[in-house]
């Protein structure tokens, strides 16, 4: 196999193909949007932005990520952001000093042990009442926005403390804090994975889970600590998110963003039957979706046809990355080389 | 009743797959108002039997006869109109649906296009009355007992006018009272004139139930017999056949001496041991430096015995000691914790992790026990991996291969690995030899001596009296779910002295 051909087959290809299409789009159309700009010493651009906006959905689906590694699914995540900015920003606003620092942070470590306890809960249904992981998670993921609601009283809070902010717009190092946040989350997460054992364990129930049981391997700890960390994540998600815009909204915090993070595992090539998981695939799969987002504000398309014009790259990135049809792909060439093999003889 | 007329009749059926001869030439005779069992061990050819007569498979060369004329069934559902119904061994029903509706499912009644429940469920009613089930016709199947299922499938054959019932292994999942019951159904449906063919592996059933019986053996017919002319030990004898002679003169082969001193202190012992609807209770020993060997017919309960005994699955009663103290082995995590290692007959399904590579599958159970946290060093896990690759010959010898591109035997030694590198005390290994080629195999045995020789203590089981007897110290014999007896190992022990164990139960 020549190197050209296993890069053609490596399953990342096309969603790195679709990735750099709409790069290449987003170009064309406004050629402003590579360039970036130092203001205040600060990076500006619209691939900033973009990063910017992605963080808290690579956050969110590194979780994901593992959780559907082990054969699960995680429906609750968006709930759970819509938690954590609840928790967040109220405790912020019940603080005697919202400005302060110690006041943000007590916030950010309350927000995130709710946020742990949520995963516990998702993960004890799991793995110890044994229910089926979409309907265990759809539990909180309903009743969830619910309790987000009570916190915040049914308003939509609004607070004013710098220090809160700068985790969803602030700068360090001349970088956007969220995406220096996600990108040390990743990192933290290659590391725990792959140095650790976590990662193969993680793999091994998800493949085999009778096999594994007799291994040894103690599947229910495994399983509930996967849980655990992509509430603890979508939870550092929805500090971002409530930051952002400094108000928690229980109702559109993090609405929907389950299924970007399910979509961006999948394009990533994880399969949703649990196994082997890639997190680099859904790094890729996060900026695919992203600049999706950001592509049908560009080209100011209708927001009436937004879905569809996401539904349509969805399908092509699918598509290619579908083993039934590259088995049809590569016959029809395989054929068509033979035909042409046979032309050529003929013609000798 | 063997003046009854012929209601099935096979004649020179044979069956052939790419490469492989399943059936060749069988003969098959079944009369109307009899029971008759098919006999035969794991590839014997019953299944294939039946699926040529029930069209799921088209003979080769071979008559099908029912009812006088010839036929050629085009599969099951064929097969039931002209009155052959089939009931298999895993129910395949809807739980989810009613009794009604799954005895009655594609013979619904109908009335003006829509169907009539009413009538549906008054026709099911009947028919469970006739079988002397009581359960509402409106409850869902899934509420019931795997024995009412079985029943229902039996109804769901009944519904066309059915002359010849086919059983496949409808007892294996079921309990003694269970088996009772379904046996007075077939009497009923046997007196009524209904041929019954009857596949089972339990001895016991076949003598309480049957009239006549059908045995084969490599997919040849060994010959018909009538139930009661048959004893137990000359089954057993035709079930393993001819091979058994030349196996009786191979057990003068070396024999290995026997390791434990008497009056030693047992490794591991199970008293009591046992799960209801598994394996009876029972008492086992197991010496360091000793192989137990596990014998007995398919469905004896060896792999029952052996999952209680490595906490795959929970014992319901008894203990288990080890070093004469008493432990508690409720999951194979304990049991590896333990130093003791079950390798499931079930490779695919039960021991590798397919999409994982051959370095992956050696290490897990000895990563697993570490926990994720402490992960084993790079350096360790080449150095174990390459011990065992080297020891065991595994080929291809690349750690980094996905295990499930492996040849069966190579797989099997894979799975031994993941094992041998935890230093069990007690290793159990069913069937460790099924499946794999001539070389492998013998590797395999060999390497089950040195290991024994070495101190570990090992619980060998195989389908293969012969095997188990040339490597093992001392037999333990099943049957029917029962651990029937025990004989020390010794060369004056032969091929027979199990044989007659396995048949009669009563120890020599």
């Amino acid at each position: 196999m020549t190197r050209v051909q296993a890069i053609v087959r490596h399953r990342l290809f096309w969603p790195v193909v679709a990735l750099v299409a709409l790069l290449v789009a987003n170009t064309i159309k406004n050629p402003t949007f590579v360039t970036l700009r130092v203001l205040d010493g600060h990076l500006f651009g619209a691939i900033i932005n973009l990063l910017r906006q992605g963080a808290p959905l690579l956050l969110v689906s590194l979780g994901m990520t593992l959780v559907i590694a082990t054969r699960g699914i995680d429906l609750s995540v968006g709930a759970v952001v819509a938690i954590a900015g609840a928790v967040g920003l109220a405790s912020v606003a019940g603080a005697p000093d919202p400005g302060s620092l110690g006041a943000v942070l007590t916030a950010f470590v309350l927000a995130l042990a709710v946020c742990v306890l949520a995963g516990m809960w998702n993960g004890f249904l799991v793995s110890v009442l044994g229910i089926q992981p979409i309907i265990a998670t759809l539990v909180l993921m309903t009743a969830g926005r619910g309790i987000a609601m009570l916190i915040t009283d049914g308003q939509i809070t609004t607070v004013t403390s710098a220090p809160y902010k700068a985790i969803g717009s602030g700068f360090w190092l001349g970088l956007p804090i969220p995406v220096l946040l996600a990108a040390a989350v990743m990192a933290a997460v290659a590391l725990l994975t792959r140095r650790t054992a976590l990662g193969l364990l993680v793999e091994s129930v998800g493949i085999n889970p009778e096999a594994s049981r007799i291994a040894g391997v103690g599947s229910r700890a495994i399983v509930w600590t996967v849980y655990v960390v992509c509430a603890l994540f979508a939870g550092l998600a929805g500090l971002m998110v409530s930051a952002d815009t400094m108000a928690a909204d229980a109702n559109n915090a993090g609405l929907f963003i389950e299924l970007d993070a399910i979509l961006a595992v999948v394009i990533g090539g994880t399969s949703l039957a649990g196994g082997k998981f890639s997190l680099s695939g859904t790094l890729v799969g996060v900026l695919v979706i992203t600049t999706l987002t950001v592509t049908v504000g560009m080209m100011s398309i209708s927001p009436s046809v937004t879905p569809l014009f996401k539904a349509v790259v969805v399908i092509a990135v699918c598509l290619a990355q579908s083993p039934a049809v590259r088995e049809r792909l590569a016959a029809r060439r395989r054929r068509a080389a033979s035909t042409a093999a046979a032309a050529a003889e003929v013609a000798a | 009743m063997h003046d009854n007329e012929a209601v099935v009749e096979l004649r020179g059926i044979t069956v052939e797959f790419p490469g492989v001869r399943a059936l060749d030439g069988v003969d098959l005779t079944l009369r109307r108002g009899e029971v008759h069992a098919l006999m035969g061990e794991n590839g014997a050819g019953k299944s294939t039997l039946i699926k040529a007569l029930t069209g799921v498979y088209t003979p080769t060369s071979g008559r099908v006869v029912v009812a006088g004329s010839p036929v050629a069934f085009t599969g099951p559902a064929d097969a039931q109109a002209s009155g052959v119904s089939t009931v298999y061994q895993e129910v395949n029903l809807a739980p989810n649906l009613t009794v009604a509706e799954n005895i009655m499912l594609g013979n619904e009644p109908r009335r003006f296009g829509a169907i009539d429940v009413r009538a549906m469920r008054r026709r099911a009613a009947e028919l469970l009355a006739r079988l002397d089930v009581h359960v509402d016709p409106a409850s869902s199947l899934g509420a019931h007992s795997l024995a009412v299922q079985q029943l229902v499938a039996i109804c769901r054959a009944l519904v066309v006018d059915c002359k010849v019932l086919v059983l496949d292994e409808p007892t294996s999942s079921l309990d003694a009272g269970e088996v009772e019951k379904l046996f007075t159904v077939m009497r009923t449906l046997r007196d009524d004139g209904v041929a019954i063919l009857f596949v089972s592996h339990f001895l016991e059933q076949i003598y309480a139930i049957s009239d006549r019986m059908t045995i084969l053996r490599n997919g040849r017919l060994v010959g018909e017999y009538r139930t009661a002319d048959l004893p137990r030990r000359e089954l057993v004898h035709l079930m393993i056949g001819s091979s058994f002679e030349d196996l009786e003169k191979l057990g003068d082969a070396p024999r290995r001496e026997q390791a434990a001193a008497d009056g030693a202190e047992p490794l591991f012992q199970a008293v009591a041991l046992g799960r209801k609807g598994s394996i009876r209770p029972f008492d086992l020993d197991v010496h360091a430096g000793e192989v137990v060997g596990l014998a007995g017919l398919l469905g004896s309960g060896r792999t029952e015995l052996s999952r209680l005994l490595t906490g795959t699955d929970r014992a319901d009663a008894g203990k288990v000691l080890l070093d004469g103290r008493p432990v508690r082995l409720a999951t194979p995590r304990a049991a590896l914790r333990r130093k003791i290692a079950y390798s499931s007959e079930d490779r695919k399904a039960e021991g590798l992790v397919g999409d994982l590579t051959v370095r992956e599958n050696i290490v897990l159970a000895l990563q697993a026990d570490r926990g994720w946290l402490r992960r084993l060093p790079a350096r360790t896990v080449d150095e174990i991996v390459d011990r065992y690759i080297a020891a065991l010959d595994i080929r291809p010898a690349n750690p980094a291969a996905l295990v499930r591109n492996l040849s069966g035997g190579n797989q099997q030694k894979v799975l031994l690995a993941r094992w041998l590198a935890t230093a069990p005390r007690l290793l159990v290994l069913d069937e460790p030899t099924r499946g794999i080629d001539v070389g492998a195999k013998a590797e395999i045995q060999r390497l089950v001596a040195q290991l024994a020789a070495d101190g570990m203590a090992v619980v060998f089981v195989s389908a293969e009296l012969e095997e188990v007897l040339r490597l093992s110290h001392r037999v333990a014999v099943l049957r029917d779910r029962v651990k029937v007896g025990e004989l020390v190992n010794s060369d004056d022990v032969h091929l027979g002295d199990v044989v007659d164990l396995i048949a009669s139960g009563e120890a020599s």
